[in-house]
């Protein structure tokens, strides 16, 4: 892609988050749901597929080019984003980093157009960032395999056309290994989807649990081919790689409506005689919310350079999403502080992404298990085993 | 169906328009340009359109080299086609210079309909579209609020908008339609067309190209010229009237100071 284009793609993109999605957060709020139009005309722009590549159908934006996108992606409700975060981003690149060529060529396609919703059920009540506890089973019966278990808190679970169930197929290997990646859609006997999950924010962003009965799919099912078994774990981890980025650029987004919105309070509201942003204690709190965002920003900028040369996959990935997520923590949290009252009302943007922004440090790997994987490779790089 | 749509581009909607101190023409130069939004509407209409009855969609612009970017805006909305008619000489054309410009590019292009917006938002003369079918010797339907074409039948028909409802209009076709912006919603480039874009038709043409004389164009074939012209005073601060029991004869008083009653 060239530069000119991708500036094209952005704009457009921005146009459409502020005129049409904006607008819109209070109604999604209040129905938990994206409006079927705002779907369509999302789908119609391609945003189903920009990070799959061109020859299947996607637009191909590299992780430089993703971040600047998603920065505008950020800016309304990530209910928005996670409409199609699941097809770009963890489950999409399920197929991109572990399928066979003609798995690729004829499932892609109907990703990145948004035919098909795809989802990501990897976690378990005993396994997510650490898939040791993986319980869910598939074991090989003839030419097919039989998928047992339940996952948790799968994202767009109630509207997945497709998911790429992480299984164990090898019993006697332990932690990452013997695990087996598989697609399984959505009306294969056997697979049940729960009632949606009841979240503290986030609304019109579906979680659910996928339960797995006896669940039979061919051998073609098994992502990678017969070369895939037992290489799920190392796909995942490829993929939430690509993820923590994604995340992190949605963390930057999101701080930059907040420090918005904080501006436009503190320099309208009046209290004391004058606007609360002549306040230096008010002032403190912009400043500090500023200094936050810019760093992100650059933060996730450096990382998906480094990304996209190859020079850091790992340690950067993590550190960009640790931060980020933790810095548009504190920018909410200061957004609402600067509102007052006012802040802590239903109905006030901050006051709900407040509630937003705190999935961001829990989900694709908590702050925790981010400092864990940080510090881990720097200790790797080190020799220490 | 054949359909040419027009479109501008024009100084952002947003910021503070200027006149070139030596020419006093719009100033583009200063600010961001982009397609004037109303051509938007048109845009979607004549894609609209294509998508219901077959056909090509051809953008029609005049203006400097970077106007090329409002074609571009056009084309990756989806229209097949574009024409750039750019020339030095035909800086400075007035709405009667343009629209005999316009007319003799989309004469060549043999159109079953040509869609025009209401207006730009720099000049906002609002007259494009009655010029253009003028000049072409066509129907004119304006302020059109909905379109139907029946091509079988040669025909199209709008909803022309009135203050107190709307007229049902019919014209034979060929014909000029302009519409207003309660017509439909515009569509976002897609990525794909974006992509697109840069691989559609462009003709360029200069004012000898069109066959246009150079001095029926531009300042020299200007039928009006702007004489001076002076910056919108700041707005200055209301007054302020305190109610002490006599707030309304106040206001009315000063109402009628201003001749509003």
């Amino acid at each position: 892609m060239l530069d000119d284009d991708v500036r094209q793609v952005i704009a457009s993109t921005r146009r459409f988050v502020r005129e049409r999605v904006v607008p819109a957060e209070a109604e999604i709020e209040r129905t938990d749901a994206i409006p079927p139009d705002l779907r369509r005309a999302a789908a119609a722009m391609g945003l189903f597929g920009f990070a799959v590549p061109e020859e299947y159908g996607g637009l191909g934006l590299d992780m430089s080019a993703e971040v600047q996108l998603v920065f505008e992606l950020g800016y309304t409700t990530p209910a928005f984003r996670s409409m199609f975060g699941t097809n770009n981003g963890i489950a999409g690149h399920v197929l991109l980093e572990g399928a066979t060529q003609e798995q690729k060529k004829a499932y892609l396609p109907l990703i990145a157009s948004g035919e098909w919703t795809a989802a990501f059920a990897l976690t378990e009540e005993n396994a997510g960032s650490d898939p040791a506890g993986l319980a869910t089973s598939a074991r090989r019966d003839g030419d097919e395999w039989v998928i047992n278990g339940a996952k948790r808190f799968i994202t767009n679970a109630p509207l997945a056309d497709v998911f790429m169930v992480f299984a164990r197929t090898d019993p006697g290997a332990e932690g990452g290994h013997g695990i087996t990646a598989f697609m399984v859609e959505r009306d294969a006997p056997g697979l049940s989807v729960g009632p949606k999950d009841h979240k503290m924010g986030q609304a019109g962003a579906w979680t659910a649990d996928v339960l797995l009965a006896d669940v039979r799919v061919p051998a073609s099912a098994v992502i990678g081919g017969e070369d895939g078994v037992g290489r799920g774990y190392a796909t995942a981890m490829r993929c939430l790689a690509h993820g923590r980025i994604h995340i992190a650029a949605l963390c930057v987004g999101l701080a930059q409506r907040l420090v918005d919105e904080s501006v436009a309070y503190a320099a309208t509201r009046v209290q004391g005689g004058g606007v609360i942003g002549t306040h230096q204690l008010v002032q403190g709190l912009l400043a500090d919310s500023a200094t936050d965002l810019y760093a992100a920003r650059a933060l996730v900028v450096d990382v998906a350079a480094r990304f996209d040369d190859g020079s850091d996959t790992r340690i950067g990935p993590s550190c960009a999403k640790y931060f980020a997520s933790e810095a548009v923590g504190r920018v909410a949290d200061r957004a609402v502080q600067i509102h007052g009252g006012a802040g802590y009302m239903r109905g006030v943007p901050v006051e709900r992404f407040y509630r937003d922004a705190r999935l961001f440090r829990i989900y694709e790997g908590t702050s925790q298990i981010q400092q864990i994987v940080i510090a881990r490779q720097l200790l790797r790089d080190a020799g220490v085993r | 169906m054949n359909i040419v749509v027009t479109v501008k581009q024009v100084p952002d909607t947003w910021a503070e328009k200027k006149l070139d101190a030596s020419d006093k023409t719009v100033d583009r130069k200063s600010v961001d340009n982009v397609m004037n939004e109303m051509d938007e509407y048109g845009v979607e209409e004549a894609l609209k359109i294509k998508e219901a009855h077959g056909g090509e969609v051809t953008v029609v612009t005049m203006g400097p080299e970077k106007a090329v970017e409002t074609i571009r805006k056009a084309l990756s909305m989806g229209a097949d086609k574009a024409v750039h008619l750019t020339d030095e000489s035909l800086h400075g054309s007035d709405a009667l210079a343009t629209s005999a410009a316009l007319a003799k590019v989309i004469s060549t292009l043999s159109p079953d309909l040509i869609i025009t917006s209401s207006e730009a938002s720099d000049a906002r003369g609002g007259v494009m579209g009655a010029l253009l079918a003028e000049r072409l010797g066509l129907p004119q339907l304006t302020q059109a609020r909905k379109v139907t074409v029946d091509p079988g039948a040669n025909k199209v028909s709008v909803e022309r908008l009135a203050d107190n409802g709307y007229a049902l209009v019919e014209a034979t076709l060929p014909a000029v339609v302009g519409v207003v912006e309660k017509i439909n919603q515009p569509r976002y480039p897609s990525f794909k067309g974006i992509m697109a874009a840069k691989k559609k038709p462009l003709t360029k043409l200069s004012a000898a190209d069109a066959g246009l004389d150079a001095g029926s164009v531009g300042l020299a074939g200007a039928t009006s010229t702007v004489v001076d012209a002076q910056p919108a005073p700041p707005r200055q601060s209301g007054t302020i009237v305190k109610d002490e029991g006599d707030g309304g004869a106040k206001v009315a008083a000063f109402l009628a100071a201003q001749k509003l009653i």
